[in-house]
């Protein structure tokens, strides 16, 4: 195949292209918040070790970078691991443990948002531990943490492109190998931000209307 | 199947990873002092009186934040030299930081301009302070300290985002790790010594922007007037 002009087929492929993104990061985003979940009720236990894991945790996934992780998951698992692994396993749980340490942050932020006072009152009328967390601190939390959880989907679909160089082909990947037999780089990647954006863009939108919305009557400038 | 970890292979390329930490800590901190200035602008144009001026910071806002640093720098790498402008590997990296970390910087700039209240810019200007005068010492300045924590935590995810910059073969961290590992096939070794250094250079980071952040600050604390804030 020699050089070819940039035609409808490769918008085609760029478009096929992303719903291995797209799939990236319904997987990474859900396994992040599973794992982000246990992480975060381990960060707030009251068992000093569970809470030094789970620092230590967020910790190293977040002062380093995601490539790096990427490259040492994919090393990691292609070297330990007898049968040979999709590209698309090894991309997903790296994503999805870098979006565990994430999501943590924004839960236990939200859960240190609710006053001590909660927690005292639940605890007075009896309840266990765990009622405490699920009747009264988690549903107030979710509302703090719902803007930026959204706002986290448009971090993990940007975390997606990196994958392209552990050659897993996706958005990113496709642009490349397009841009390569097309030799029309500008209009090819262009085209690929333009995907990205449209994705994210609407994300972020949503992320800051909820978030606008909830803080309705708290600000001082609108409530008073 | 047994696999012996031989860390001693990787640090025979110390000089390697060193030159990487320096480039990976010089491409940072220029690109932060940069993108400051980005945002500064940037904030500004976005309060600006004139409507083309804030559609443009938020269209660069929106477009930036809302694409993934990897594909601005093909665009800018591989895409510009089409239309003729050629940056190198280096050039092309350092844009790509600090127009991605700029966009950033403007949000994080702008929310500090806002905090500050109209009443003091009226207050500076009724004791003959002039608009520059103002502009300096009551809005851009006390906004830069309020906000001073915020940029001090995107330092670090720029110097940690550094690493993307390999893909265009910009040597610096990331790149050497993957010359290391193509000479010496130590990969897994490469990669957790690598990831160390990163993660010693984030708690270097942290604890050295705090304690710049004191010496600059230090004066407010030093103010007789400290009582009145």
């Amino acid at each position: 195949m020699g050089i070819r002009y940039f035609t409808f087929n490769d918008v085609l492929y760029l478009l096929d292209a992303t719903k291995w993104t797209l799939l990236l990061s319904v997987i990474a985003f859900a396994g992040g918040g599973i794992v982000g979940a246990l992480i975060t009720l381990a960060r707030i236990s009251r068992i000093r070790a569970l809470r030094w894991f789970a620092m230590s945790y967020v910790e190293v996934l977040q002062g380093t970078p995601l490539l790096m992780q990427l490259f040492l998951w994919f090393f990691l698992l292609t070297l330990f691991v007898p049968v040979k692994l999709p590209a698309t396993l090894v991309a997903a749980m790296a994503l999805t443990l870098n979006a565990s340490s994430f999501v943590t942050e924004i839960w236990r932020g939200s859960i240190e948002a609710i006053p001590r006072t909660q927690w005292e009152a639940a605890a007075s009328i009896g309840m266990s531990r765990f009622e405490q967390i699920k009747h009264i601190i988690a549903p107030q939390a979710v509302r703090i943490a719902l803007a930026p959880t959204v706002g986290l989907l448009v971090i993990v679909i940007k975390g997606t492109s990196l994958t392209a160089l552990i050659g897993f082909v996706e958005l990113t990947r496709a642009g490349q190998l397009v841009s390569g037999v097309t030799f029309e780089p500008l209009r090819t990647f262009s085209f690929v931000a333009a995907i990205y954006l449209c994705l994210c863009w609407p994300l972020s939108a949503v992320s800051q209307r909820i978030e606008r919305r909830l803080h309705v009557g708290r600000t001082p400038e609108r409530g008073a | 199947m047994t696999y012996v970890f031989q860390f001693g292979e990787v640090f025979r390329y110390w000089h390697w990873l060193q030159e990487g930490v320096a480039v990976t800590l010089t491409f940072a901190i220029v690109a932060m002092i940069l993108s400051v200035v980005v945002g500064t602008f940037g904030a500004l144009a976005r309060r600006s009186r004139h409507r083309a001026l804030q559609v443009a910071s938020r269209i660069y806002v929106e477009i930036i934040r809302n694409t993934p640093f990897l594909v601005q720098l093909f665009i800018l790498f591989f895409g510009l030299p089409a239309v003729g402008i050629r940056l190198g590997a280096n050039l092309a990296a350092l844009t790509g930081l600090v127009l991605y970390n700029g966009a950033f910087a403007t949000e994080i700039i702008r929310s500090g301009i806002q905090a500050v209240h109209r009443s003091q810019i009226e207050a500076g200007l009724s004791i003959g302070m002039s608009r520059a005068q103002v502009f300096i010492y009551v809005v851009i300045r006390p906004a830069l300290e309020k906000v001073y924590p915020a940029l001090s935590s995107q330092f670090v995810l720029l110097m940690l985002a550094t690493s993307v910059i390999s893909a265009i073969g910009v040597d610096e961290l990331t790149s050497f790790a993957g010359h290391i590992q193509t000479t010496n096939f130590r990969s897994i070794e490469v990669y957790v010594v690598c990831i160390c250094i990163y993660l010693i250079l984030t708690l270097i980071l942290r604890s050295g922007t705090r304690a710049l952040g004191a010496w600059l600050f230090a004066y407010r604390r030093r103010s007789k007037l400290a009582h009145l804030r």
